[in-house]
């Protein structure tokens, strides 16, 4: 029995995916077939997913056909998703089915809000839709259209189009596509490109390159006193030594190749459990390294990145403005610690300091004088480690690995959880106190969980709870849980 | 200006008899008002008929070339009062709004125009905002038809029905003087497809000649004891008269079938999905020929009882498709067929879901139960559906991974700010009830804001939390945006708030526009718009009902002065309304007006600085804190690939419109100093280039002093 090809389109609002459907209308038409589109109009149209419909058949003398408003389970040939989790959003509505669909999918990614506000890494995992649609699709064909679209200057719309007639899905040729784009007369030449790219892309699927840094084996500089670190750090085991080069680079870029020195000394205060070394090189540079003004102005005056903004921003930059707000209590951190302390005693003094000192700042490091503000800061690096911060950030690093030790001895995986627990700590302000508090939660709770065989797992919970809101309220939920079977274990 | 632009699809309406024309399912509506003689036009736009509006206004000059009056109304009430041009006079006139909010506030005109009956055809196009898609409660327009007695066409929906039914809704409207509904579901609005067209043609009777002729009628005035006797003229003459001119012009279709002893009767906007849901068993091609007899009812109301009668006879059981609840036409084909001794059984709601929308997949388990039920030993082709797959465990997996994915502020959107600084200011004060109201800020609901606890309809924000006023305690805090304001809010929500003495904070959000239902003008538009009266601004309304705290805000990306001027009304010792005009202009209009001035002066060789922000990866700690104070879209996500890191960084992509926001949040919250704002110019002149130059090298002598100083790996 005669039937319809039924194409689906599934878009971000505001993605084009309009445009994509009156293209393919056309197409149909002008080949003499007859064509419907549908699409839900209304609110999604603002950043929500949307979806249309497109069903199209050969002309037989004399019959009209009756199109279906809607893309029906089981029932679609082509499903153009114009963004990653879309596709997995036609593979969950039932719409590509192994028997006939051509799944044509952007392996781009645009975040959803419920993604990008967790505190930790909320992004949904990209494999479970390559495995999905696998499984799902009778083909299918998957490039980042994104990127392609820039590359072409184009949006997104043009390189699917370019992809769906390289599938040959639909039974018309390419010149025809091209002819549609053209006559539909806007952004053509940019539309053009797009789709070639979008052609090509089918036939020769483009490699997946993952983003990784070069992995920093620990090979000599010729700068004697790192050398030398390098080679203490290569008499640890071998298959950390990867994060070490990496963590070495990074605490002797944060202050010098003493701090280096110390890494080391740390990391080595660990050795004796092999499995312990990678997890306590990484957590132990990252608590060295802690953001505090002077490397926030250092990074900010690097000589790398005004290249990098150039690259970023496609252009030339004329103005770059930064957006600080110093506050008293990283000011009294740059003090020495009696003095900081001191002060500290007389929060009316602190205040009315503040209103001098602090508050928004707007500061255009492209300019001398505002370059010149942030390099003297940053020239404070020898100072650093006279001031309150540095002793107190030590007093938590030592005690935090004093903890480590001891509980190494008995219970290496729990001793791994613990190192692991620095990445509570992140931010600046009020998000690096909210950090530190969720921090000492966590390592409160390790504390009463010691013993049990389940507490390694147990403190990676509630590391991972506290990773997921803001206001930790997941984290108390978890303590709560940790708290009642505490409890019960205390002998009556 | 708004969203889209139908100026090049407009041309379509000029098209004459025997022309194919081929379009969206508004532009056939329009374009078979025109043929019909339409003597006006009036609306409020709303999802899924907003473009109908836009439509309208594009076709601006080919409506007064026909003598077609087009008003944008104020609100659907003002709309459906325009018809009683049409009571009392022979000119045939439209309106359109959604439904059934729309429908809702016309509620009054509508019954008064019932009531009185007309005599030019008086056609209410309704855009059914209903299922998949919605925006509002889910409600029939079904109801609002059979209380006042207005008749209600639900075509089949594909071009030649529609334009069809609103050539035959002018002419019943006439032959019953009485008011018709034209009801186009969500996905019927935009359908793309072809009809031939006809000829436009002038209404024969003009407004000018009303004018000049005024009539007078009381027996048409709805006061008794005229009122009494227009409710029983509506029993006596008016309804009759409609039945016989629907049983005469053949309205409703029947469609033969060889299953000769069952027969499906259906909603004519219902008819495509279930042809579709015949064919997936078997029982139909997609040449429309079915295997079942179908009884298409493009009128839902009223029914016509012999019609019925004549399809359910020597049948063994029929089953009715009726989208909505409650399930008004199963209740009325009951009593038809008890009434005439009619033994077909009836499945209705049995088979099919109560409430919901009507799928194709859920008419076709339906059809199947009816078949069942009825004891139809049919061989149907076994569903095709997805069942299998969708149980596969890697397909089941995407339960956890894909995300919801609800609409937001868009990109650079001017009223993000705004609820930035009702977050912060809520850090400091705690939380308050929060009533919204009906427009683009209703996002504000959604994350990463969460900021409102109800909804009460168009405008009516403030006036949701009267109740809550006075008293000891914590104010409460309303939203109102322009397009409320504008539709009723003046009075329902700012002057009733200063009438009772209300001592609660509003924040009116005049972002210049209608910007959810596409970006129409409103009375305190900025731009200036030959056919139509703007720049009536909102402060100045506001104070003129009584309001006396007002505060305008002329740059709402001052995240700082928002939430000091909202912490200073939520806490001040002043009595009486709060409120807050927070004003800047949609940027999704403005990025339409100022881009292509842009890059026409970009190619004409202009300097032209833009700004964009961006982030430095290495100052970002990956918390976030930016996405919960902002949630914009071109705020993404990354991995550094550094090995040191666990959690993604922040990115600001490249479709970022360097509205401010992310530099002022993080100078309002104190979040952190990753943000920083770049002006890129185009075409420099040789002052960027020479004052680049010297910047560099003191820069550049700076950077190197320090790498002579402090030795770092490379």
């Amino acid at each position: 029995m005669a039937r319809p090809i039924t194409i689906a389109v599934l878009a971000i609002g505001g993605q084009g995916g309009g445009v994509l459907v009156d293209w393919i209308v056309a197409l149909a038409e002008r080949e003499g077939w007859h064509a419907q589109s549908t699409s839900v109009p209304g609110v999604a149209q603002r950043t929500g997913a949307t979806i249309y419909y497109v069903e199209t058949i050969a002309p037989e003398p004399g019959r009209t056909p009756v199109f279906s408003p809607m893309a029906a389970p089981g029932d679609v040939d082509i499903v153009i998703a114009a963004e990653w989790m879309e596709a997995g959003r036609a593979i969950q509505r039932g719409l590509v089915t192994p028997d006939r669909t051509t799944l044509i999918a952007s392996t781009h990614r645009t975040f959803a809000v419920s993604e990008k506000e967790i505190p930790g890494d909320g992004m949904a995992d990209s494999g479970a839709v390559t495995s999905a649609a696998r499984v799902a699709s009778k083909r299918f064909v998957a490039f980042d259209m994104a990127a392609m679209a820039d590359r072409a200057g184009s949006v997104a719309s043009s390189v699917l189009f370019g992809a769906l007639c390289g599938t040959g899905a639909l039974p018309f040729p390419r010149g025809s596509f091209e002819a549609t784009i053209a006559e539909a007369g806007i952004g053509v030449a940019g539309s053009m490109r797009g789709f070639a790219l979008g052609f090509d892309g089918v036939a020769t699927p483009p490699v997946v390159v993952t983003e990784q840094s070069a992995p920093r084996m620990l090979a000599a500089t010729g700068y004697a006193p790192y050398d030398a670190l390098l080679s203490r750090a290569a008499l640890l085991p071998s298959d950390a030594h990867d994060m070490l080069a990496e963590g070495l680079r990074h605490v002797v870029s944060y202050q010098d190749v003493a701090y280096g020195g110390v890494y080391l000394d740390l990391v080595e205060s660990v050795a004796e459990h092999a499995g312990l070394v990678e997890t306590a090189a990484k957590y132990i540079a990252r608590a060295m390294a802690y953001d505090d003004v002077i490397r926030v102005a250092a990074l900010k005056t690097q000589p790398s990145r005004a290249g990098r903004i150039g690259r970023e921003m496609g252009g030339q930059v004329v103005a770059v403005t930064e957006f600080m707000h110093p506050r008293m209590d990283e000011i009294l951190g740059m003090l020495p610690p009696g003095w900081g302390e001191a002060l500290e005693r007389r929060p009316g003094v602190v205040a009315a300091l503040g209103r001098v000192l602090c508050g928004p700042r707007r500061l255009r490091t492209d300019t001398i004088v505002g370059f010149l503000m942030l390099y003297i800061v940053s020239g404070l690096r020898g100072w650093r480690r006279r001031t309150l911060r540095y002793a107190r950030e030590w007093v938590r690093i030592d005690s935090w690995l004093d903890t480590v030790r001891a509980v190494a001895v008995e219970d290496p995986a729990l001793a791994a959880e613990l190192l692991a627990n620095q990445r509570l700590i992140k931010g600046y302000s009020e998000t690096h106190s909210r950090g530190l508090d969720k921090f000492t939660r966590v390592m409160v709770a390790a504390e009463r969980l010691r013993g049990r065989p389940d507490a390694a797992a147990w403190v990676r919970r509630l590391r991972e709870a506290a990773l997921k809101d803001e206001q930790g309220s997941a984290l108390d939920e978890a303590l709560r849980t940790v708290e009642s079977f505490v409890r019960e274990r205390i002998p009556a | 200006m708004a969203e889209r632009s139908f100026a090049r699809e407009v041309e379509l309406l000029r098209l004459g008899a025997g022309a194919e024309f081929r379009g969206e399912g508004i532009l056939a509506i329009t374009k078979a008002l025109l043929e019909n003689g339409v003597g006006y036009v009036a609306g409020y736009q709303g999802a899924p008929i907003s473009h109908l509006m836009d439509v309208l206004a594009d076709a601006a000059d080919i409506l007064s070339e026909l003598g077609v009056h087009f008003e944008n109304s104020a609100n659907e009430a003002a709309a459906a009062a325009t018809l009683a041009t049409s009571m009392m006079y022979p000119i045939r006139g439209a309106v359109t709004f959604k439904s059934t909010a729309g429908t809702n506030v016309a509620a009054d005109a509508l019954s008064n125009l019932a009531s009185s009956g007309v005599v030019g055809g008086a056609l209410i196009i309704l855009g059914e905002d209903y299922g998949e898609g919605s925006s509002i409660m889910q409600e029939r327009s079904h109801a609002f038809a059979m209380k006042s007695q207005i008749w209600l066409l639900d075509p089949r929906p594909n071009l030649p029905s529609i334009v069809s039914m609103v050539e035959h809704g002018f002419a019943l409207s006439e032959a019953s003087s009485t008011p018709v509904m034209l009801e186009v579901r969500i996905r019927a609005c935009h359908v793309h497809g072809s009809f031939t067209a006809k000829d436009n043609r002038p209404s024969p009777f003009s407004l000018t000649q009303a004018r000049n002729a005024p009539v007078r009628d009381t027996g048409r005035i709805v006061l008794p004891p005229a009122s009494y006797a227009q409710e029983r003229d509506k029993i006596a003459r008016r309804w009759p008269a409609a039945v016989a001119y629907i049983q005469a012009h053949g309205l409703n279709e029947f469609f033969d079938g060889e299953l000769s002893e069952v027969g499906i009767i259906l909603q004519g906007g219902m008819y495509n999905s279930v042809m579709r849901a015949l064919m997936r068993m078997g029982l139909a091609d997609i040449w429309g020929a079915s295997r079942v007899p179908l009884y298409v009812l493009n009128v839902t109301y009223p029914m016509v009882d012999p019609e019925v009668v004549r399809f359910c006879t020597g049948k063994r059981a029929v089953m009715v498709v009726e989208e909505g609840q409650p399930d008004f036409i199963e209740q009325a084909l009951s009593r038809i067929l008890r009434e005439a001794d009619v033994p077909a059984r009836l499945f209705g709601k049995r088979v099919l879901p109560m409430a919901g929308e009507y799928t194709v997949a859920v008419l076709e388990d339906g059809v199947r139960g009816f078949f069942t039920a009825a004891g139809l030993a049919e061989e149907l082709t076994p569903p095709a559906n997805a069942a299998a797959m969708l149980d596969e465990p890697d397909v089941r997996a995407l339960a956890s991974v894909v995300p919801a994915r609800p609409p937001g502020f868009c990109i650079g959107c001017p009223e993000r700010p705004i609820f930035s600084a009702t977050k912060l200011v809520e850090k400091e004060l705690g939380q308050f009830h929060i009533a919204a109201d009906i427009g683009c800020h209703l996002f504000s609901i959604l994350p990463p804001f969460n900021v409102g606890a109800t909804t009460m309809g168009f405008g009516l924000g403030p006036a949701s939390a009267s109740a809550l006023n006075g008293g000891e305690g914590k104010r409460v805090l309303s939203f109102l945006g322009d397009g409320g304001f504008w539709h009723n809010g003046l009075s329902s929500s700012i002057a009733n708030a200063v009438y009772n003495k209300s001592d609660n904070v509003t924040i009116i959000v005049d972002n210049h526009y209608a910007a959810a239902t596409g970006g129409q003008n409103v009375p305190s538009s900025r731009a200036l718009v030959g056919r139509r009266s703007t720049g009536h601004t909102i402060a100045k309304a506001i104070r003129g009902v009584g309001a006396r705290w007002v505060r305008q805000i002329d740059r709402t990306y001052d995240v700082a002065r928002m939430r000091d001027t909202l912490r200073e009304a939520l806490t001040t010792a002043t009595r009486g309304p709060k409120i807050i005009v927070a004003s800047s202009e949609c940027m999704l209009n403005r990025q339409r007006r100022e881009k292509p001035l842009m890059q026409a002066a970009v190619k004409a060789g202009k300097r032209v600085v833009r700004p964009r922000f961006g982030i430095d990866q290495d100052v970002c700690t990956g918390d976030h804190a930016c996405m919960r104070l902002s949630g914009c879209p071109s705020l993404s996500l990354k991995y550094t690939g550094e090995k040191l890191r666990d959690d993604p960084v922040a990115v600001v992509d490249n479709s970022c419109v360097g509205c401010g926001h992310c530099g002022e949040v993080s100078h309002a919250a104190a979040l952190c100093p990753s943000f920083y704002r770049a002006d890129i110019v185009e075409n420099p002149g040789w002052s960027d280039r020479v004052l680049a130059r010297v910047r560099g090298a003191v820069i550049g002598f700076l950077q190197r002093r320090r790498a002579a100083r402090h030795w770092m790996p490379a």
